[in-house]
């Protein structure tokens, strides 16, 4: 039971949503937008056992006085506290977002003060530091060891001066040349690939609707 | 002989390039100092042009004798849900009026009495207007509508034409005609690997050309279990909803079964709850399939968080803390890939890495020491399990590749014959296959 009711519903589910792609009928479309306002909430409900897990996890590591575990309390206190604050100062709730279209950005409560002045300045570190990281891989990438790797430098090397206004000074083909190692043989082969993984999506999907394909089911797939 | 192909090709690919670059005409350039006097002499007419129309709007009286638009017919429109109405009119005297400006198109409810404005049209629109797409103004399906078209001067009056009542009413179809192709397509790739789904429950020998990424998955987890160091597993950012995400967790199954035999610390850090609950259920299968169930410890699988680089911080932690012998990422990811590769290379780990994510494959390609690329995260669980459904499974998708390479070999000879001979047979070809784009 547990495992041939969810098998069931994928099944029936699976194809039916497979028939209504076809059917633009207000009934097929009506179905189609119950589902999709069904699916988050759903989401939602996930998320207490997600925050369930971190708060095992971590006061586990309290308990044991594990490794760092100090650093567990940075974890449980915000997570514990923001949803606080949120509660008794419901203004705080405002996320960061501009309070008055138009106007300066207002700051209000401990929400948006956290929100603006810790995790988005955090995030943004976390994202720049992809640039360093680029220049590194590009560096280990280009070194020209075989035939194949020279063509990858040299088509690197064509493609990244002519977007930049000193490969048109070096010659007026450079961008050009760029742009058709762009246009045709990079996209040629991220096509073949898109192909592939459209293909295999779909031998997938049907592995998971004819219930070949189990491993979603977690322990009640076997 | 084959040492010189990717000199050949290289020599081939730059000629190309340069003849492509060549035969591209650059685009016409004015004089500079020309230049800005043409553009003063425009803003000028321009001008001059706005002050006529101006000029000839305030001076325009509607005359009695002009003739309102008519004719109205009102169509359903088709494929949709029943929510759009065609509406076709004859012009009538506007057309060739200088002060024309454009037509409104009022709609009632039949028994109501206030006309509402549903859609105004520009001169240059033509006599047809799609009502039912401003979600402002929709329109339902069965209910009986009224329009009136009227013609628009520059002065602000209106010719309207009489109201007709909708010939019609708008209904939903039961089946999208722009949709044939797609559909004759997805019967024909279904059902080819549906054929070999059953080719391979009857036994037929299928074979499997080797990927070295899948056969490294065993080696990583041996070196793991030699070093003593645990394996950290990555099902990528995605929800359960991402075919790469179940193709992830199909194959930590596998390395989660492997990982108990041997007895190596597992770590699976997760983005997303639901996958989350089904990843923990999944490692902690594969540990009582592996007959050692008490070995499966729960904090082994863990929720991090939702926010993405947030994710990639905690996990880059675990990475340059516990050390891992072996990293594998597979699923779904994005802008983190390279962030997560790079530490990963840096803490010296052996990393396998796998998604469909057709921009993140080159990072992982950079930095991993194996990439599952594309279609292959996919046929993973296949290699792994060996099950002869999963294998049917990768000669069906491999059937559906065969069908689409033999119609682009098809397109490029009919190409060839068109240059030589003149003739447009792959206009013919491109109107078969191709699909028009539908809503």
């Amino acid at each position: 039971m547990k495992r041939s009711i969810p098998l069931a519903i994928v099944m029936v589910g699976g194809i039916l949503f497979m028939i209504q792609y076809f059917i633009p009928h207000q009934h097929s479309q009506t179905l189609f937008d119950y589902y999709t306002q069904w699916a988050p909430i759903v989401g939602a409900f996930a998320l207490v056992l997600g925050v369930g897990s971190l708060y095992r996890l971590h006061s586990h590591k309290i308990k044991r006085k594990a490794k760092n575990w100090q650093y567990s309390y940075a974890v449980l206190v915000p997570l514990f506290l923001i949803p606080i604050f949120a509660l008794i100062m419901p203004e705080s709730l405002g996320g960061g977002i501009m309070q008055n279209m138009g106007g300066d950005r207002v700051t209000q409560g401990v929400f948006d003060f956290a929100y603006l002045n810790v995790q988005v300045p955090i995030q943004a570190t976390m994202f720049s530091l992809l640039a360093f990281y680029i220049a590194s891989a590009a560096f280990r990438a280009f070194r020209a060891k075989s035939a194949l790797a020279s063509i990858l430098l040299i088509a690197a090397v064509i493609v990244m001066l002519g977007q930049v206004p000193i490969g048109e000074l070096i010659g007026k083909w450079f961008p050009k040349i760029g742009l058709w190692i762009l246009r045709y043989p990079n996209l040629g082969a991220k096509r073949a690939i898109a192909l592939g993984v459209g293909f295999g999506m779909l031998a997938t999907q049907l592995k998971i609707i004819f219930g070949v394909e189990r491993n979603w089911l977690g322990g009640a797939g076997k | 002989m084959l040492r010189k192909v990717p000199a050949l090709l290289l020599a081939l690919l730059l000629a190309t390039g340069l003849a492509w670059a060549q035969a591209e005409e650059p685009p016409p350039t004015e004089p500079a100092d020309t230049g800005e006097a043409a553009e003063t002499a425009e803003e000028a007419v321009v001008m001059e042009e706005v002050a006529e129309i101006e000029l000839s709007a305030l001076s325009a009286a509607v005359g009695d004798g002009m003739i309102s638009p008519g004719g109205i017919v009102v169509s359903d429109w088709p494929n949709d849900a029943g929510d759009a109405l065609l509406i076709s009119f004859e012009p009538g005297s506007e057309i060739g009026n200088d002060n024309f400006a454009g037509y409104a198109i009022y709609r009632r409810t039949q028994g109501e009495e206030e006309l509402v404005l549903v859609g105004t049209m520009e001169t240059d629109e033509g006599t047809s207007f799609i009502d039912g797409y401003d979600p402002d103004f929709i329109v339902e399906p069965g209910v009986q509508y009224e329009y009136q078209v009227a013609a628009v001067y520059l002065s602000g009056s209106e010719v309207a034409s009489d109201l007709v009542t909708a010939q019609v009413t708008a209904e939903g179809q039961l089946f999208h005609t722009g949709k044939v192709r797609v559909l004759v397509g997805c019967v024909l790739f279904l059902g080819l690997i549906l054929f070999y789904f059953h080719a391979a429950q009857r036994g037929v020998e299928m074979y499997l050309r080797p990927i070295a990424g899948i056969e490294a998955i065993d080696e990583a987890i041996g070196r793991a279990t030699e070093m003593g160091k645990p394996i950290l597993y990555v099902p990528g950012l995605g929800a359960i909803s991402d075919v790469a995400t179940i193709a992830s967790i199909t194959i930590l199954g596998r390395v989660a079964k492997k990982v108990a035999e041997y007895g190596t610390p597992l770590l699976v850090p997760n983005r997303d709850p639901i996958v989350y609950t089904i990843v923990e259920e999944t490692v902690k299968q594969a540990y009582m399939e592996a007959g050692r169930p008490d070995a499966f410890d729960k904090d082994s699988v863990f929720f991090l968080t939702q926010s993405q680089f947030a994710f990639v911080a905690g996990v880059n932690g675990i990475m340059m803390r516990e050390k891992p012998a072996t990293n594998f990422y597979l699923g779904l990811f994005w802008a983190e890939s390279l962030i997560l590769a790079e530490t990963g290379s840096l803490s010296g780990a052996i990393q396998i890495a796998g998604t469909d994510a057709v921009t993140q494959l080159p990072f992982f390609i950079t930095t991993c020491d194996y990439t599952l690329i594309g279609e292959e995260l996919y046929a993973a669980s296949a290699y792994l399990g060996r099950e002869p459904k999963q294998l049917g499974s990768i000669k069906g998708q491999d059937a559906c590749k065969g069908i689409i390479m033999a119609v682009i070999t098809l397109g490029l000879l009919l190409a060839l014959t068109d240059i030589i001979t003149g003739t447009e047979t792959l206009d013919w070809l491109k109107n078969v296959i191709t699909m028009p784009i539908v809503d």
